[in-house]
């Protein structure tokens, strides 16, 4: 019941401009379905715009977006079938567990939504993915970091998307913490086999966790590679990086 | 917590400044709050009975919670729609406008007031026009309303805005990536965040609604029983040298303010977190 179905993502061509200062310069990517992508970069690389823009969160000034080859540039995040998990897990502080999780169930129209039985079964098993059975009834005030953004995770699973964006997800996690996780996203991935395309600064996660990196430097793509391939690059920019 | 002997100041200095702040707060606070209710209560609780239902007096409570019902309620649509505006999104004139949210609060009640009777006056721009469908604005309710909710406009606003600001995007944001239609993402994200704050703008905004003096003397035109709020009321009442009836009117308008004091302290006591996010 886990699998969903997963969507290929391209980027042609996008760009985007905040104010005066350039986000993204006619960036394009290709991301397979069911890959675990990286996007890794400096802050002010524009990893975080670019997996925003993936997401519907940003419009780009240019350029587009296609999930499965259907042009989604347009279509507001509501409607995309992604999920999306926040580097400061933006759980909804008044909502129980279950609430959190369920909201992605909760809020589709009358004649889409799953029975409550089924609502409160999802959040069960989303539970369980994430090893946090029987936290239904806490808040997530009560929570320690690493808990709630499996608790993020869980509810950015629950409508069952098509893509999953995680935007610095253990950003604000100690070390120990944050080996956990990456274990049990990895973990996660190969059991739903989603496309997953997460946002990095950290080159060892980046290289220990995705099938395939990209490194973006000041508004573009430098180098796109399996991290096998991109230890040996010649490109001398990413060299640097990686040192 | 008992503090070191060398880390304190003197004691003596303590008791000073604790003296100081105390017949401070007595003689501005407690004196005049007392004088009020000694005053209002001078001729017996029978006379502050009698003044309180005379039919003028009621008119009055009646048209204030009237001015305060409409006031209110607008103010609080237009607050939590401004602050949304503003804290959640970039658009150009932001700046200006959380400028011309906060212009009542420096312009003199007085000039509130004669704003309107300059625009829908009877030698006002719109005067002519009004009296020719007979609309009256200036010296009937309408002018009132619209008095109070010049004045009282900042109050949801500045409340919010900080409030909204710290929050952030990312819960609305991770809304709409679960989902959710604008709607409910307000209705379901948005504004359970915020409800303490919207409370205690709506808590302001009602007292000085009721309270306004400056803004809705100038529209009123004291038409007693019919255009008359209550603090209208007080300073006729006081002119006619009738006293008693003055601060028995005068002591129900103290008597809101001491209610809206105490859940004002019960929300910041409850809630204090929330609504620490203003300036």
């Amino acid at each position: 019941m886990l699998r969903g179905t997963s969507a290929s993502v391209s980027v042609r061509s996008v760009s985007k401009r905040f104010s005066a200062f350039p986000a993204l310069t006619d960036v394009s990517l290709d991301i397979a379905a069911g890959e675990f992508m990286a996007l890794l970069g400096p802050s002010g690389s524009g990893k975080t715009t670019l997996l925003r823009v993936i997401a519907g969160l940003e419009v780009p000034d240019s350029g587009h977006v296609l999930f499965d080859g259907r042009d989604v540039t347009r279509v507001p995040a509501a409607e995309r079938g992604i999920g999306f998990v926040f580097q400061h897990y933006a759980l909804f502080g008044h909502m129980t567990i279950e609430q959190n999780i369920a909201f992605g169930l909760d809020v589709m129209k009358r004649r889409e939504r799953p029975p409550r039985s089924q609502i409160r079964e999802r959040v069960s098993e989303l539970l369980q993915l994430v090893q946090l059975e029987g936290y239904e009834k806490r808040y997530p005030n009560q929570l320690s970091g690493g808990q709630r953004q499996r608790i993020a995770l869980a509810r950015a699973l629950a409508r069952r998307p098509s893509i999953l964006l995680l935007d610095e997800p253990f950003g604000a996690l100690d070390a120990k913490v944050r080996r956990e996780l990456r274990s049990a996203l990895r973990k996660i991935h190969e059991e739903i086999g989603l496309t997953s395309i997460f946002v990095t600064h950290d080159h060892e996660e980046a290289f220990g966790l995705a099938d395939r990196v990209s490194i973006l430097g000041t508004g573009r793509i430098l180098e796109v590679g399996t991290p096998n391939g991109l230890r040996t690059s010649a490109n001398q920019v990413v060299r640097s990086f990686l040192d | 917590m008992a503090h070191p002997r060398h880390l304190s100041e003197p004691r003596l200095l303590q008791l000073l400044l604790i003296g100081i702040a105390l017949a401070y707060l007595g003689l501005m606070i407690f004196l005049p709050l007392g004088a009020v209710l000694v005053q209002a209560l001078q001729d017996g609780s029978g006379a502050w009975v009698a003044a309180v239902t005379e039919p003028d007096a009621l008119a009055a409570v009646r048209l204030t919670l009237l001015v305060a019902s409409i006031a209110v309620p607008l103010n609080l649509v237009f607050g939590v729609a401004a602050s949304w505006a503003i804290s959640k999104y970039e658009f150009r004139g932001k700046t200006l406008l959380v400028t011309l949210i906060e212009l009542p609060f420096s312009v003199s009640p007085v000039v509130s007031g004669l704003v309107f009777v300059l625009l829908f006056g009877a030698q006002g721009w719109f005067g002519e026009w009004l009296a020719s469908r007979d609309i009256e604005i200036i010296f009937a309710v309408p002018g009132l309303v619209l008095a109070t909710v010049f004045v009282t406009f900042p109050f949801v606003a500045r409340q919010l805005i900080p409030l909204m600001t710290m929050q952030g995007r990312e819960e609305e944001e991770a809304a709409l990536s679960l989902g959710a239609s604008g709607w409910q993402t307000f209705w379901r994200v948005t504004l359970p965040n915020i409800r303490f704050g919207v409370l205690y703008g709506v808590l302001l905004c009602n007292a000085r609604a009721m309270g306004e003096f400056g803004a809705v003397s100038v529209v009123s035109g004291h038409i007693r029983g019919e255009t008359n709020t209550m603090p209208l009321q007080v300073e006729v009442l006081y002119n006619e040298y009738n006293f008693v009836a003055a601060f028995a009117v005068a002591s129900l308008l103290a008597g809101l303010a001491l209610v809206t004091l105490l859940l004002k302290s019960f929300l910041e006591w409850r809630h204090g977190d929330e609504l620490a996010a203003r300036h």
